[in-house]
């Protein structure tokens, strides 16, 4: 989805602050909600579900929402959907329905890599604008680049994220120069990690 | 100020429909609460989990991991090919005992390229070995501006490149988690791992900063 997540590219957050000698956490709370995430992802929902989770808030509260909110209104949300817990119970802070089983772990259905493409290759990316969830940025959609390096495969999120498919991809690291995502006259370049579905072969 | 920090009461579209709650941050901790004495009253986890993950995060899961990995990579150049080629192994040979870094790949900075590591879309971070992102690495100005706009980040963070240095940019996409190798200081001929891990920095192992000898130290 072309969500506020998607930032790459994008004008008027300022510059970037950084807080000298930084916690941890900032409050005991946002160690909290980590390990909730860190002991429930694996049993009811997997990391693409809980990254679209994220996503799928409404913008203006995602912009607004510091980030361990966005992990618990993400686990608030995966919790309700998988059945873990209710609405209700949430409101109250008290149980009153027994937890599901968590899912069945999934196979092991990992298949060799097997690349269409190759170090070197030219490739050029879809202009998809998916409405579910992708990992392709949109500041890399319908450019060309060059492949560096050949990995995984990994699960395809677009699928993995909404239907549990199990479609396994190789993954790219596609080099693009700064000329051709922002029309800049440099040599410097910017690596993007996208799976084999997102590219197609330079004619 | 950090993204943590909350304004207090500017013009934003708040849900304000909690009035014994004037501050956003008591009714997320609230919300944090509620959720945890529910799991745990349905069993399904415990206090001392989660006390023993909080403190795994702040006390043994951090940058020294990949200080030592870099520090090591500096001083021998057998353990440096086993680094670049199967990162994971090599960060197990030094960190049996500490988390699984799979996945993991390492790019090494050289007198021609030097490479910085983005995650655009969310927060995707080499945890295996640095920890938690700070929270600069998670906020909306770098996610946007590292891709569009690297040498002016760089700049921010004191870091000024001549343009005979390539800038490469990793933007942290899918599964692959990156960590920069970078370059040993001038002047640390002969130092000790141990006296090297110390220069190594989390922001050098990010990409924005380079890790710098003492003064004195340089020929």
């Amino acid at each position: 989805m072309n969500g506020v997540h998607d930032m790459g590219g994008m004008h008027g957050f300022g510059p970037v602050h950084v807080e000298p000698n930084e916690p941890a956490f900032h409050a005991p709370w946002e160690g909290r909600v980590l390990a909730l995430q860190a002991r429930t992802r694996g049993r009811w929902y997997h990391l693409d579900e809980f990254r679209n989770a994220i996503e799928r808030m409404p913008a203006a509260r995602y912009l607004d929402a510091s980030y361990y909110e966005r992990w618990l209104t993400a686990l608030e949300t995966l919790l309700v959907e998988k059945g873990v817990v209710t609405r209700e119970e949430l409101a109250t802070g008290r149980a009153a329905t027994p937890p599901p089983q968590p899912s069945p772990r999934p196979p092991d259905d990992r298949p060799p890599l097997r690349p269409r493409f190759r170090t070197g290759d030219r490739v050029v990316t879809r202009n998809a604008h998916p409405q579910g969830h992708t990992r392709m940025p949109r500041y890399v959609r319908g450019r060309h680049g060059v492949v560096r390096t050949i990995n995984g495969p990994f699960l395809l999120p677009d699928t993995n994220a909404h239907r549990h498919s199990r479609d396994w991809e190789p993954v790219y690291a596609v080099e693009f120069s700064a000329r051709e995502l922002w029309g800049r006259d440099d040599d410097d370049a910017m690596c993007v990690d996208l799976w084999e579905c997102y590219l197609e072969a330079e004619l | 100020m950090s993204e943590h920090t909350h304004h207090h009461h500017d013009d934003h579209d708040h849900d304000h429909d909690h009035g014994h709650h004037p501050e956003p941050p008591s009714d997320v901790e609230a919300r944090a609460l509620a959720l945890e004495s529910l799991l745990r009253e349905k069993g399904l986890i415990s206090g001392e989990e989660i006390d023993r993950i909080v403190s795994a995060y702040e006390h043994d899961i951090g940058p020294m991991i990949g200080a030592r990995v870099v520090a090591r990579a500096w001083t021998d150049a057998d353990y440096r090919q086993r680094l670049l080629a199967d990162p994971a192994a090599a960060v197990a040979e030094l960190h049996p005992s500490g988390p699984s870094a799979t996945n993991l790949a390492v790019v090494a900075n050289t007198p021609e390229v030097h490479n910085l590591v983005v995650c655009t879309l969310c927060s995707c971070y080499p945890w295996a070995v640095l920890g938690l992102p700070p929270s600069w690495y998670k906020s909306p100005p770098y996610r946007s501006r590292a891709v569009s706009e690297p040498r002016e980040v760089l700049k921010e963070f004191g870091l000024e490149l001549p343009s005979s240095v390539r800038v490469n940019v990793w933007d942290s996409s899918s599964d692959l988690r990156y960590m920069v190798l970078p370059e040993r200081p001038a002047g640390t001929e002969g130092w000790s791992e141990e006296e090297l891990v110390a220069l190594v920095t989390r922001d050098s192992m990010i990409g924005v900063a380079r890790p710098q000898a003492p003064a004195g130290a340089r020929s």
